[in-house]
């Protein structure tokens, strides 16, 4: 059997560096929250639409109240002080703070008792409506079968929500087992999700509701044809983490790529609101039972695949303790990692092989989700087959969970029919030819992959500890991950961040932390 | 090979001289049966093809096939009337391009990089600037005689200039990678009309770079250089350098 020894010590102090450093957080994520947590909040009580000039309700709802500095006290309060006080359904009294007829500041303080009754009356709806949608992708799964190992994943991203339905489904007949519906490039920096179904993109298509009700549908239906449930993804990322999260649990999205670090790394969104976002984003896939997925990938498209390989490590455990602060079961983290090592080098396949089992044994019970070479496919669609092929390979013999299948025309377009279809093609060859492979061959013990590997550990464990012994937000600071600088009160959407008032309420956080036994 | 290359005259090389022979593959919304090949066939006849053999057809589902096919193609090139404009520097390691701006400029060069408005991609950018490089090219950050700034991605045009203006840089570098719709062309036709407006263009070099760019391109666009795939931080560092002592 293909698996690796490195003494269980080091790993079990691998793991308390990385706690030391997300328990320290803990003033932050419980005494602070943010715009798109209460925009989140307000979704889940049942708002949603827009203004005519685009502006989500929700959005509108958030800054009014933070002018009138009354968001401290968290948005489900004010709305459900309004409902009582009107009569009216959360949508109607959304509706009428749009049209000016309501203000929400303005009514008079409605009895506590009942205020409270119709929040958690609301509250209980949702999360009653989200666990009907984790029981229908279960009773799917009963009843087709449960997803391929690895996974073959597959992005469709033509900026127009109907042209993806096609495509999603070509893939789906293919062989595909998750379809990802990549977002506009632009739109991790939005801080508001856009509205209603949309037909144009730049290199993606805008996660909305609407256009994720579509593609859950589209998607239903070919199942039924092939009897097969086709999993759903999107990205919880950016400004609107927590939003796209409740979006994606109300719609029956499967997985969402949620990672705790990358905003701040790698699209300069402010620290605080990053880790606030997660820490509540993953509390909802958590209970929606959403597989999250980490993007540690990033560290190797921006830096050498080897010499930085221990970052990926170090992340993939950061992101491991803050998912299990947020109530994320092992078996529900797709932990990330890449196949980005310059194919000129010697024994490339050795180190990959070594990076791949280091993560397998680390996260055993993870669907980790392993991405495809990327840095050094630059055209040539030949050798970006045969190294897909390669990467196939590795992912097979070491058990990955979610192999996002690497794409010939990588670096060229997205994705055509075709190009999707000879990737599906490829994975599923090396994957039947290699398929019990591994169990029949060991790894030396004293050889290049295990010792690799070690090292790539040992790495890891004196960079956490660097980082616990100087805090999360120094280390940040002083630019240790990735080589950037990124300080604590500087990036996108600080000013969405705020301390909660002694009487704030997010009672979807609370009674998700109840159901997840979280304190 | 034949001894005798007719450069007037110069077709695709199968595995005779000028056999014209290519390979094709594309897919259509067709069956993937006898009628989707002659579809295929008829096709690649209008395109001018002769001994068209379509070798493969394969089902897409949702009623498209992919099909890959060989054909002969009748037209030709004259290689010696090809022009194209590229970036015409000589090429310098880092050490030989410190050594230069050294001698010839005795200053350090400022260079502000970023991917600018929606692209959020700085793999291009990074293999250019950053310390560590790509393919045993040391990044532009390593670079004595240069000051380097990576702004990253996402950057607006509005803030790029503000910090060339600050830092009164000598070049700007910008990269795009993402192309769809063109989206490209619209960023950079952005970023040097803002740089004419505010006086700034012809105070400093403009250079873009990206998968879908090249020196033509650029310079239709406005800009003193452009680099495609391919390029390297050497050739990038060249231009700069060759271009400001010749200023």
């Amino acid at each position: 059997m293909l698996h690796l020894t490195i003494p269980q010590d080091k790993i079990d102090s691998a793991r308390g560096f990385a706690k030391q450093i997300t328990h320290s957080l803990e003033e932050l994520l419980n005494s602070y929250s943010s715009v798109t947590i209460e925009r989140t909040v307000l979704r889940l009580l049942g708002i949603d639409g827009a203004l005519e000039d685009g502006t989500p309700i929700p959005n509108y709802i958030v800054d009014q109240l933070k002018s009138k500095n009354a968001l401290d006290k968290g948005v489900a309060y004010w709305i459900s002080n309004a409902i009582v006080y009107t009569g009216l359904s959360a949508q109607e009294v959304a509706n009428s703070v749009k049209d000016g007829k309501l203000e929400l500041t303005q009514i008079a303080q409605q009895p506590t008792t009942e205020v409270i009754k119709v929040m958690n009356d609301l509250t209980q709806k949702m999360i009653d409506h989200i666990k009907q949608q984790r029981a229908a992708r279960e009773s799917y799964f009963a009843k087709y079968g449960p997803r391929n190992t690895p996974s073959l994943y597959v992005i469709v991203a033509t900026g127009n929500i109907y042209e993806d339905v096609l495509q999603a489904k070509a893939a789906a007949k293919q062989g595909a087992d998750i379809i990802a519906v990549i977002r506009s490039t632009a739109q991790s920096l939005l801080d508001y999700v856009p509205y209603g179904a949309t037909t144009e993109g730049f290199g993606g298509t805008f996660a909305t509701q609407e256009n994720f009700r579509i593609m859950r549908k589209a998607l239903d239906e070919v199942g039924a044809e092939i009897n097969k449930y086709i999993s759903l993804t999107n990205y919880a990322s950016g400004l609107c983490m927590p939003e796209i999260a409740a979006m994606g649990a109300m719609e029956r999205l499967d997985l969402m790529l949620n990672d705790a670090m990358y905003g701040i790394l790698f699209r300069d969104i402010n620290p605080q609101r990053t880790l606030l976002d997660q820490y509540f984003s993953r509390m909802i896939n958590a209970v929606a039972g959403i597989e999250i997925q980490t993007g540690e990938d990033n560290y190797l498209t921006t830096s050498d695949a080897i010499e930085k390989a221990y970052t990926v490590t170090a992340s993939q455990l950061i992101n491991e303790s803050f998912a299990l602060l947020s109530g994320v079961s092992p078996e529900k983290m797709g932990i990330g990692h890449a196949f980005e090592i310059d194919p000129c080098i010697e024994n490339s396949f050795s180190y990959e092989l070594s990076h791949a089992l280091l993560t397998k044994t680390l996260f055993p019970h993870s669907p980790i989700k392993y991405m495809p070479p990327t840095k050094h496919v630059t055209g040539n669609i030949f050798e970006a087959y045969i190294i897909n092929a390669m990467f196939n390979m590795v992912a097979q013999m070491t058990g990955q969970g979610v192999q996002l299948l690497g794409m010939l025309t990588e670096a060229v377009h997205t994705p055509h029919l075709a190009d999707r279809a000879l990737a599906i093609d490829n994975a599923k060859y090396v994957f039947n030819a290699v398929k019990d492979f591994s169990s029949e061959i060991t790894i030396d013990k004293e050889g290049f992959i295990n010792k690799r590997a070690e090292a790539v550990l040992d790495e890891a464990i004196s960079f956490l500890k660097r980082v616990a012994e100087q805090g999360l937000f120094n280390a940040l600071e002083k630019g240790e991950f990735a080589n950037i600088k990124r300080a604590q009160t500087s990036g996108k959407g600080f000013e969405g961040v705020f301390r909660k008032s002694e009487d704030y309420i997010n009672p979807f956080m609370d009674k998700i932390k109840q159901e997840l036994n979280l304190d | 090979m034949s001894t005798k290359i007719d450069k007037t005259f110069i077709r695709p090389y199968g595995d005779t001289m000028n056999d014209g022979r290519m390979q094709i593959s594309f897919s259509m919304p067709v069956k993937a049966d006898e009628s989707g090949k002659e579809a295929a066939r008829q096709l690649l006849k209008q395109m001018g093809l002769d001994e068209i053999e379509i070798c493969y057809i394969a089902d897409l589902s949702e009623g498209f096939a992919h099909i890959v096919a060989y054909g002969n193609t009748s037209a030709f090139v004259d290689l010696t009337k090809i022009q194209v404009k590229t970036v015409d520097t000589d090429v310098m390691t880092m050490e030989e391009t410190d050594e230069f701006v050294e001698q010839h400029l005795g200053r350090k060069i400022t260079i502000i990089g970023a991917c600018i408005e929606s692209d959020a991609h700085t793999v291009g950018i990074d293999a250019i600037l950053n310390m560590k490089g790509y393919n045993h090219r040391y990044g532009l950050e390593r670079y004595k005689w240069f000051n380097t700034v990576n702004m990253g991605a996402q950057v607006l045009s509005e803030d790029l200039l503000a910090k060339a203006r600050e830092m009164n840089a000598d070049a700007i570098l910008v990269s795009q990678i993402v192309t769809q719709k063109n989206i490209h062309v619209k960023n950079l036709t952005r970023l040097i009309e803002m740089a004419e407006a505010e006086g700034l263009r012809d105070k400093m070099l403009f250079i873009c770079g990206g998968p879908r760019i090249n020196h033509d391109l650029a310079i239709e666009l406005g800009y003193d250089a452009g680099f495609g795939a391919g390029s390297y931080s050497t050739d990038v560092a060249s231009f700069i350098v060759t271009k400001l002592a010749n200023k």
